[in-house]
């Protein structure tokens, strides 16, 4: 299979993101260009972190009127696989592919630091390499991502399992200090409802070798692969270049 | 015509204005006296400190650049090189702290892009006044935020730093940014204006009136009239500066440029007399052709605008288009502004009319060198300043005071604002002895470590800089890094008093002597003075940025106890010194007495035999003693242990125990080691010429520390962990 990830001016987790689908995950991965038309053909699109156009008015609020996000949006809706990490989560709820808003974290301060998510719904594309009650170590750098959506949008995101990962602590107990940026229902991470459309604020990337301290992060990519290759034939995996990694 | 009044205006004497005049044959106008201005002045000049930094050593096997570029060069082997610097950001973060500090960023980022290498870390000393006094806290909290907002933004990983407390920065904060970039040896760019004809590019954000003499500001004391000056802080716009930084290495990676220079201290006017100095050219610019954020500016304002996020770029004409369309890509206009010509002159014209026309040799290389007066201060402090200090009745309650201590505490409060894993390569995370990279594509890693103890440097300037030398070293080595070079931000007070003048004078000295001693060249760095506010100077501050390499990361060694049951080994000797210690300054109320001593020869086998024992894979953890002594470095090697096992640790020295427990005293490490490997590892020291002793065990849920026997305090880790953990969030929590 193949993953495309997008850069926007200000994305600053492209080449991060690169790195790992095809350097760790092996898979071959092409850098998609805001401006352009062009989704390569790729099946499954990444929208990474960082700070598209510097954040400057809301978080993603821009990038979502790229070119190239018209074509995502359109991939999405024909049922395309996208993944949005931080502010790629930002710019997917901008666009409108996922529901609810981000605001300023609680205690105001931007957050880097190692969590705690709980897989809510293993059987999605993007977490069936995971058990259900799975609790993986991830980091969060985000100064948006206190999670919001009214009540009634917020009861109909749980009523369709759409919630797939929860702010937890080590043992997996959801409670209000593993809570760290404040999200309603400790929301880390929401699907849409067709099931084709994932955003979390952790960052998986940055979990994805054991040199960096947590690989739990590769769970998500596995599911992606393990998902979208039993769907086609399997392309053939890119040769690596150098050793990339350790 | 130039009066007296102007030149004091302007920071020149008249001696200086008799010089200008002489070089170019003329009175100058006020726009040349302005050029002549910040060019010579203490900041972008250097003529204080010229005459002293000669005696750094500058030279080794690995150096591709040293002083004298935007920023040092070192070969680390596989056709790659390392790039960096540190920078001072003091006056503007006191004056508006969130954007001095963001445009120190800034400004450091571009000096390390404008080489051609991708800035891959970030790392800050900060010194702030005591965080109980709420001015304090807020310029604290503005500074922290500000490198956060710019540094994660842009995505450059700030990996760690320190953070001490003093009352003498209350007025004057300290606010060095360190930074490291990573680049090919084939692609390092200089900022160069070569070749008559090739046409000279402005990029990034338009010029406005902001930063107008900043670096006139940043070369006087500040006095109660201070806070007028806040139109002279730049504002920074990471977003502009991402794209810059991605457009540059774009097109340097496409080979279409000649020369590049960042537009920092005095702006346009440094880098085009810069570039077209080191190149042997002269420059003709038209000021009509900058882009301008204002209408009305006169040449004065957009010569002297220091305003951020812009670059000089010199391509030949036939690239040009090449270029433009390279940063048209990333949204940004690359207009041509002048050319390169023979002649080595700069001529600036203004509608239609030639403004500035002098030459650049002199606005560059001639700015004059002081060898300005110094002196011993009156009373040195000395060992017999030290009064007789009355035993602690509690240890454990010194121990947790010190552990709370701001300056010990732990920095997470700090650090968690800053993204520290952006770009994948922290393998270490913040709190370390040093920061630790990895180079993709590599087994190898760099290590980075800042280090200057200003109380030290203090009571004595020369011990206090060969220290922060040995003990920047001494982190490196304790990740497993062999120390490879140096860059050092020197932060002193008014060296028109003599008293400063010989603080910086010593300080140098002991840095040479200490680099020297360690075979580490200073590859650059950078000099504050004038860190006096209301006639008060801060304490000498030299801070040092040192680079290791680890050649196989996987060896890679950690400060925390790994297990329960290995042998605690404390490298180096114990000595009765209490001097300059964070402890006599807690509890005793006292900066007084001599810095602990440095032997550099004792530092040195230390240092080698700490390589060698983990080569030898015998090391499973490493922990350099530091402020608060031998207890708090053990409870720190607990608090970074995956699960804060404790120790059980005997002395035998048999001086006073508070010493014993919080001295300084130099050149010490603790370490474990697998009790199978103890005899082999303590063999190995002997014949190294290191003390080594097997003090005690890891495990257990306390760190107990005894002296021949007797308990002199026991307490739970997790207690420890909480006064250490929690102090630095308790000042920031909202108070009701």
């Amino acid at each position: 299979m193949k993953f495309g990830v997008v850069q926007f001016p200000g994305s600053n987790c492209d080449f991060d993101t690169f790195h790992v689908l095809r350097n760790v995950m092996k898979r071959e991965t092409a850098l998609l260009w805001h401006k352009d038309h062009d989704l390569q053909g790729v099946d499954c699109v990444v929208l990474p972190g960082g700070f598209s156009y510097g954040d400057y008015l809301r978080s993603g609020a821009i990038a979502r009127f790229s070119p190239l996000m018209q074509e995502v949006k359109a991939f999405a809706r024909a049922g395309g696989h996208v993944l949005g990490i931080c502010n790629g989560f930002q710019i997917l709820l901008e666009l409108g592919l996922l529901p609810g808003a981000m605001i300023r974290n609680k205690n105001l301060k931007f957050l880097c630091q190692h969590v705690r998510i709980r897989i809510e719904n293993e059987k999605t594309d993007f977490t069936r390499a995971g058990r259900k009650g799975q609790v993986l170590r991830i980091p969060i750098a985000h100064f948006d991502g206190n999670y919001y959506a009214p009540a009634r949008v917020l009861k109909d995101i749980e009523r369709h399992r759409q919630v797939v990962f929860r702010y937890c602590d080590a043992e997996g107990n959801i409670t209000e200090e593993a809570n760290v940026n404040g999200s309603l229902g400790n929301i880390a991470g929401i699907r849409n409802r067709e099931g084709n459309v994932l955003g979390l604020m952790p960052h998986p990337e940055r979990a994805s070798e054991a040199l960096l301290g947590s690989e739990d992060g590769r769970t998500i990519f596995a599911s992606l692969i393990l998902s979208l290759e039993r769907r086609k034939p399997a392309r053939r995996p890119v040769r690596r270049e150098r050793a990339r990694h350790d | 015509m130039i009066d007296k009044k102007t030149l004091d205006q302007h920071g020149l004497t008249e001696d200086e204005y008799g010089l200008i005049v002489g070089m170019i044959g003329r009175e100058p106008n006020l726009t040349e006296l302005g050029i002549f201005s910040v060019m010579w002045s203490e900041h972008c000049g250097y003529k204080s400190s010229r005459v002293h930094l000669k005696k750094l050593p500058t030279e080794g096997k690995h150096v591709v650049q040293g002083p004298g570029e935007n920023a040092g060069i070192l070969d680390i082997g596989d056709g790659q090189v390392i790039v960096f610097k540190i920078e001072s950001h003091n006056h503007p973060s006191f004056i508006e702290p969130y954007q001095g500090a963001a445009t120190g960023v800034g400004g450091i980022l571009r000096d390390i892009f404008t080489m051609g290498a991708r800035p891959i870390a970030v790392l800050d000393s900060l010194r702030f006044g005591p965080p109980d006094d709420p001015k304090n806290r807020s310029v604290m909290e503005g500074v922290v935020s500000g490198i956060a907002g710019y540094g994660n933004s842009i995505g450059v990983p700030t990996v760690g730093g320190e953070v001490y407390f003093n009352p003498c920065y209350d007025l004057n904060p300290l606010v060095n940014v360190f930074c490291l970039g990573l680049a090919d040896k084939d692609k390092i760019f200089y900022a160069k204006a070569e070749g008559a004809g090739n046409k000279v590019l402005y990029v990034g954000a338009k010029t406005g009136r902001d930063g107008i003499h900043g670096a006139t500001m940043a070369s006087a004391e500040f006095g109660k009239e201070t806070e007028h000056k806040r139109p002279n802080v730049q504002v920074g716009d990471p977003f502009k500066e991402k794209l810059l930084l991605e457009a540059c290495l774009e097109v340097m990676d496409r080979g279409r440029i000649v020369g590049i220079q960042q537009m920092g201290a005095a702006g346009l006017t440094c880098s085009t007399t810069e570039m077209a100095a080191k190149g042997g050219m002269g420059i003709v610019v038209d000021l009509d052709k900058v882009p301008q954020r204002e209408a009305g500016m006169t040449p004065y304002e957009i010569l002297l605008s220091e305003s951020q996020e812009r670059m000089l770029i010199v391509a030949s004409p036939e690239k040009v288009a090449a270029v433009q369309e390279v940063f048209a890509k990333w949204d940004l206009d690359a207009p041509v502004i002048g050319e390169v010509v023979e002649g080595g002159r700069a001529r600036i014209s203004f509608k239609g009319e030639v403004v500035v026309d002098i030459p650049v040799d002199a606005v560059v290389n001639l700015c004059p060198a002081y060898n300005r007066p110094s002196r011993a201060p009156a009373v040195l402090p000395n060992p017999a300043d030290l009064p007789p200090l009355p035993l602690p009745g509690d240890y454990a309650d010194v121990f947790l005071k010190l552990l709370a201590s701001p300056t010990i505490a732990d920095k997470e409060w700090v650090f968690r604002q800053y993204d520290h894993m952006v770009q994948v390569n922290t393998a270490f995370l913040p709190g370390a002895d040093a920061a630790l990279l990895r180079i993709k594509g590599s087994k190898k890693a760099l290590a980075v470590s800042l280090d200057g103890n200003s109380l030290y440097t203090r009571l004595d300037p020369k011990t206090g800089a060969r220290i922060a030398v040995a003990e920047a070293c001494r982190n490196l080595v304790c990740v497993g890094a062999r120390p490879v070079g140096v860059t050092n931000c020197l932060n002193f007070g008014n060296p028109e008093k003599p008293e400063v003048m010989w603080q910086f004078e010593q300080a140098v000295d002991g840095m040479a002597e200490a680099c020297r001693a360690f075979g580490i060249p200073v590859t650059g760095g950078n000099v504050s003075f004038y860190n006096d506010t209301e006639g008060l100077s801060i304490h000498p501050t030299p801070v040092l940025g040192i680079v290791g390499i680890l050649d196989d990361i996987r060896k890679a060694v950690r400060p925390g106890f790994k297990a329960t049951g290995d042998a605690v080994v404390l490298l180096g000797e114990n000595m009765e010194e209490l001097g300059g210690s964070e402890y006599i300054r807690i509890v005793h109320n006292l900066e007084a007495g001599a810095p602990p001593a440095m032997d550099l020869e004792r530092e040195k086998r230390l240092q080698e035999f700490l390589l060698e024992a983990m080569g030898a894979g015998l090391v499973r953890s490493a922990h350099d003693l530091a402020e608060g002594g031998l207890s708090v470095a053990l409870a720190e090697c607990a608090f970074h242990g995956a699960r804060k096992t404790g120790c059980e640790v005997d002395l035998t020295d048999t001086f006073r125990p508070d010493a014993l427990l919080f001295g300084e005293t130099q050149s010490r490490i603790v370490v474990t080691c697998r009790p199978a490997n103890l005899g082999r590892f303590l063999k190995m020291a002997a014949a190294g010429g290191v003390p080594a002793k097997s003090i005690g065990r890891t495990g257990g849920r306390d760190i107990a520390v005894r002296q021949q026997g007797r308990e002199l305090f026991r307490v739970p880790v997790e207690k420890a962990y909480r006064a250490w953990k929690d102090a630095l969030p308790n000042f920031f929590k909202v108070r009701t």
